[in-house]
């Protein structure tokens, strides 16, 4: 019981005088995963597009694949990337392993499948109604879909949103590919799991007090964007994963 | 401006389209008019070129549209359409009613100009900073119209515009419409299921049925002659008799039912077998008692009330006069004679307003 009192106050104490260390940690989080979701972001929002707006054999079989990598593990994308970057591997003359920039692209193939599912879900929810009348009023095949797109612009937004939660909170990738290496790869789950395994409460419990408030500033911005949302494009949401 | 020959569309096995043939008449409205299902809508679409057909074609304005997609775009650009379902896109209504323009790549300097002359006509001037998807669905679709409308389209094709509507909006809705024909002598084409609708817009109306065009001409023609059982039903007409013709003399003829004798003008001749359709508002009730009252009726039968079906400010009586005869009067007159079931009337019907058609199907 002391050892949680204590570390508590030792947490608030690191916070509150802004302790370089956390603050580098809590910045370096945010670095890698908000890169790994605008370059998801940028990946999927094409490929979401071009799989609902074509017709092609194994559609179908191919959304299930993608929802069923929803809840890929993180250690498994850990594992696969690390193979890839290894110095034997076959991206390895990049020279990835242990940096952040090889964490990004290991978020990145984390949470791709559930920014380009989502995406396809909010494509869907628009009215079909909205496709026929933008081509009946005399859009081209371009035009409608960039129509469509920024239609379904808030669901894709909470998809991206959420996408970024996951990033953020996981320790998978960040663990195997970044190496936890002070100053240059430690993340807050990271720090949180090796401070931990080392007795060091406060700064563990002052990381997770720092995750804790990342992700209620995603669940602000998440409300307030569905606020904006009619009540079919909320299904699409599905509610958060961890 | 339009004309399609032998057109067919397949969903799967089923033909919901089945060899239609039909002109569109530059400046006309023309109403498509049939039961839900009947395959409106898809013809509908297929005059936007939004689907291709099965087989037949579609010529608009002289020119085969069953080319590529490039010429089809520019066939559908001088055309507009307003579905069932108002589907507005959710930024201001300007946005919405701009979208034509856009696609089309007009100045984007005259675009506020032409889209509050759109707004103009339909009555929604000062709507454009509101947010479409807030309105209400009378007002959508007229936002729906505006937005056919901004590129001055040459023919405008309406989907059931009115169908999920309430009577005001729909009596704005259908001036509206009267106004823009009238005023910008664009060619409607209309579908709906609603005949007092299809009645008070069309020039010219074509009754579908199953897939198939079962007849098309005028309003008198539709209403007052319809061909065949199928359509003389959907357009009101509740009594349909069969019979013989007994005599002719000039066109005077009598008919006779198993237990009852019309008097009609027909040039049927005598011996042959005819239908004969008596629209509902066509015939009077009245009480044997009262006698003195005079009518040109020349059919007079006396019979029992079977059914009384109130609509609102209308009854429909059904009399059985040895044959059932369906009348619609007001629901004041039916109050004024103390009509109930049971009671004997008499049911008068004019001759000339019996339609007579020979060897019904």
């Amino acid at each position: 019981m002391d050892a949680i009192i204590t570390g508590i106050t030792q947490a608030f104490n690191l916070i509150i005088t802004f302790n370089p260390e956390v603050l580098h940690i809590a910045a370096l989080s945010v670095y890698i995963s908000l890169a790994a979701t605008i370059l998801a972001a940028c990946i999927s929002i094409p490929l979401g597009g071009l799989i609902h707006f074509r017709e092609f054999r194994g559609k179908r079989t191919l959304k299930m694949i993608i929802q069923t990598l929803y809840s890929v593990p993180t250690v498994v994308v850990g594992l696969l990337i690390y193979l890839l970057l290894s110095r034997s591997g076959p991206l390895g003359f990049l020279g990835l392993l242990f940096t952040p920039e090889g964490m990004i692209l290991g978020q990145m193939v984390l949470i791709i499948p559930i920014t380009t599912g989502l995406v396809i879900s909010a494509l869907s929810g628009v009215d079909r109604n909205i496709s026929d009348t933008l081509v009946s009023l005399g859009a081209t095949e371009f035009q409608s879909i960039v129509q469509i797109v920024k239609e379904a612009r808030l669901a894709i937004l909470s998809a991206v949103i959420l996408a970024f939660g996951r990033a953020i909170s996981e320790v998978g990738v960040a663990m195997m590919i970044g190496g936890n290496i002070a100053d240059q790869t430690r993340v807050l789950t990271t720090a949180i799991a090796l401070q931990t395994g080392m007795g060091d409460f406060g700064f563990s419990i002052a990381l997770g007090i720092i995750l804790l408030a990342i992700a209620l500033v995603i669940v602000v911005a998440m409300n307030l964007i569905t606020s904006g949302l009619s009540a079919e494009h909320q299904q699409v949401l599905g509610g958060p994963r961890s | 401006m339009i004309r399609i020959t032998a057109l067919t569309r397949l969903a799967g096995q089923q033909k919901i389209l089945d060899d239609i043939n039909l002109e569109i008449r530059r400046g006309e409205i023309f109403t498509l008019i049939g039961p839900s299902g009947s395959g409106k809508t898809t013809l509908l679409r297929l005059i936007d070129l939004l689907d291709r057909p099965t087989s037949g074609k579609i010529f608009f304005d002289g020119q085969d549209t069953a080319g590529r997609e490039k010429e089809r775009l520019s066939i559908r650009r001088r055309m507009g359409m307003v579905f069932q379902k108002p589907a507005v896109l959710n930024v201001t209504v300007a946005e919405n009613v701009a979208f034509g323009l856009k696609f089309r790549g007009a100045n984007p300097a005259e675009i506020p100009q032409r889209v509050k002359l759109a707004l103009e006509l339909v009555g929604l001037l000062g709507f454009e900073r509101r947010r479409a998807v807030t309105l209400s669905g009378g007002e959508m679709q007229r936002v729906a119209i505006a937005r056919a409308m901004v590129t001055n389209p040459e023919v405008l094709l309406l989907d059931e515009p009115t169908a999920n509507l309430d009577p005001v909006s729909s009596e704005i809705i259908e001036d509206l419409l009267i106004r823009i024909n009238n005023d910008l002598h664009t060619t409607i084409v209309l579908a709906t299921h609603d005949m007092i609708q299809g009645q008070r817009l069309a020039h010219r109306m074509g009754v579908i049925m199953n897939g198939r065009l079962a007849q098309v001409g005028t309003l008198h023609d539709i209403f007052y002659e319809p061909k065949g059982k199928e359509v003389a039903r959907f357009v009101g007409i509740e009594t349909i008799l069969k019979g013989v013709v007994q005599t002719n003399e000039r066109g005077h003829a009598t008919v006779a039912l198993e237990s009852a004798s019309f008097e009609v003008v027909t040039s049927c001749p005598p011996g042959k077998t005819v239908a004969l359709y008596i629209r509902p508002e066509e015939v009077t009730i009245s009480i044997p008692e009262s006698g003195a009252q005079k009518t040109s009726a020349r059919n007079q039968l006396v019979g029992t009330i079977t059914k009384l079906v109130p609509l609102g400010p209308f009854i429909r009586v059904t009399v059985d006069c040895g044959a059932p005869i369906t009348a619609l009067i007001t629901t004041r007159s039916c109050g004024e004679l103390g009509l109930t079931t049971g009671m004997t009337v008499i049911a008068s019907v004019k001759a000339s307003a019996i339609h007579v058609r020979a060897n019904p199907a």
